[in-house]
């Protein structure tokens, strides 16, 4: 009997994503903040589809009669990680070019507008 | 000063989060499963694919794998455009 | 890198590319499709450039741009396919014919010719994502300069 530990678990990367986007000033640790988020939400939806005692909704070599998970979690979460790589990619190649104009990676300093 | 604000913020967006988690309904027991049902009792007579998550990504919702398909292409041009201009 | 790395990576490619043809062609019967699979053989794609350096794979630019190309427009002419019913219905499932045979209710142990365009739209979606992440790694690593390591 685990209850609700699994949410909690999701809620708590979630919530050290937020920690990292609150507290951190590397442009790169942001980043994986972000992705810090975006694997708690997918963790969460995920979790959201679970049956009790269920089987991967696979039809090849699956136990005769067990309850499958529910696949439309697993579908869109499928869509979510690759939306997530893409947003990380163009990210990571801001902050490329970030550091190469300012020659830091500081959030603080080049907060102003001034090429 | 503004450390103290962001810290409060922090504890009460995660204590809302935590108690969400705990409060939102019990693992392993969705309310409502009807069109899961469906997805997995049909998608072998309809698509006649076994696995019913690739029946879903690619039959049941492929305007959605359209999009994604549209959001990694848009993103690889994006990266191109940003990372070409500026060669050293 | 060392030659040690270099010995590694020279044996490790062609593996890493076969799994991850292997995880798209079965994506209608195990886990995986075609995302999974192209995410896979990117990663070889990663691995020589770690090994071997940019410069290795310079050349292989106009190549991944066709890959991409060919990945989405295949997509979207095995959506037009379906246009009889709707875009994206699967005209091929249960069909008799390419991809065709049927599968009645049950757990069974998997047939490769099933799925109708479900294969070819995962053969498809994987070339792109290769292309995609490769083009993306291959353009981080192009952009740092021509320091071969």
């Amino acid at each position: 009997m685990i209850g609700n530990l699994p949410f909690v678990a999701c809620m708590v990367l979630i919530a050290l994503g937020f920690w990292t986007l609150l507290f951190k000033r590397n442009l790169v640790k942001l980043v994986i903040g972000v992705g810090l988020i975006e694997s708690g939400v997918n963790l969460f939806l995920v979790a959201l589809g679970y049956v009790r005692g269920g089987v991967p909704p696979i039809y090849t070599y699956a136990p005769a009669g067990a309850p499958m998970v529910l696949p439309t979690p697993q579908a869109l979460t499928l869509t979510s990680i690759v939306i997530g790589l893409a947003t990380t990619a163009l990210m990571l190649a801001f902050a490329v070019v970030i550091y190469r104009h300012k020659g830091t990676l500081d959030a603080r300093k080049i907060r102003e507008l001034r090429g | 000063m503004s450390r103290w604000v962001m810290l409060l913020a922090f504890a009460v967006a995660a204590g809302f989060l935590i108690f969400g988690a705990v409060a939102v309904r019990p693992f392993g027991d969705p309310p409502r499963a009807e069109m899961d049902g469906y997805f997995n009792r049909f998608s072998q007579p309809e698509v006649a694919a076994n696995n019913a998550v690739t029946a879903i990504v690619f039959d049941y919702r492929g305007y959605d794998t359209l999009g994604e398909a549209t959001v990694l292409f848009t993103a690889v041009t994006g990266v191109a455009l940003i990372l070409r201009r500026w060669r050293a | 890198m060392t030659v040690v790395v270099r010995t590694i990576a020279r044996l490790l490619f062609p593996v890493a590319l076969a799994f991850g043809g292997y995880v798209i062609m079965h994506g209608h019967l195990t886990p995986g499709g075609g995302f999974q699979g192209g995410a896979v053989a990117a990663s070889a794609l990663a691995m020589v450039l770690v090994a071997f350096g940019p410069s290795r794979l310079k050349d292989k630019k106009g190549l991944l741009s066709a890959l991409e190309s060919l990945g989405g427009t295949a997509f979207v002419v095995l959506g037009f396919l379906g246009l009889g019913v709707t875009f994206f219905a699967n005209v091929l499932a249960g069909s008799h014919g390419l991809f065709g045979r049927p599968v009645p209710y049950g757990p069974n142990p998997g047939d490769l010719n099933t799925a109708g365009t479900l294969p070819l739209m995962n053969w498809a979606v994987g070339f792109k994502v290769l292309a995609g992440l490769g083009a993306v790694v291959l353009l981080f690593a192009l952009f740092g300069g021509e320091d071969d390591r």
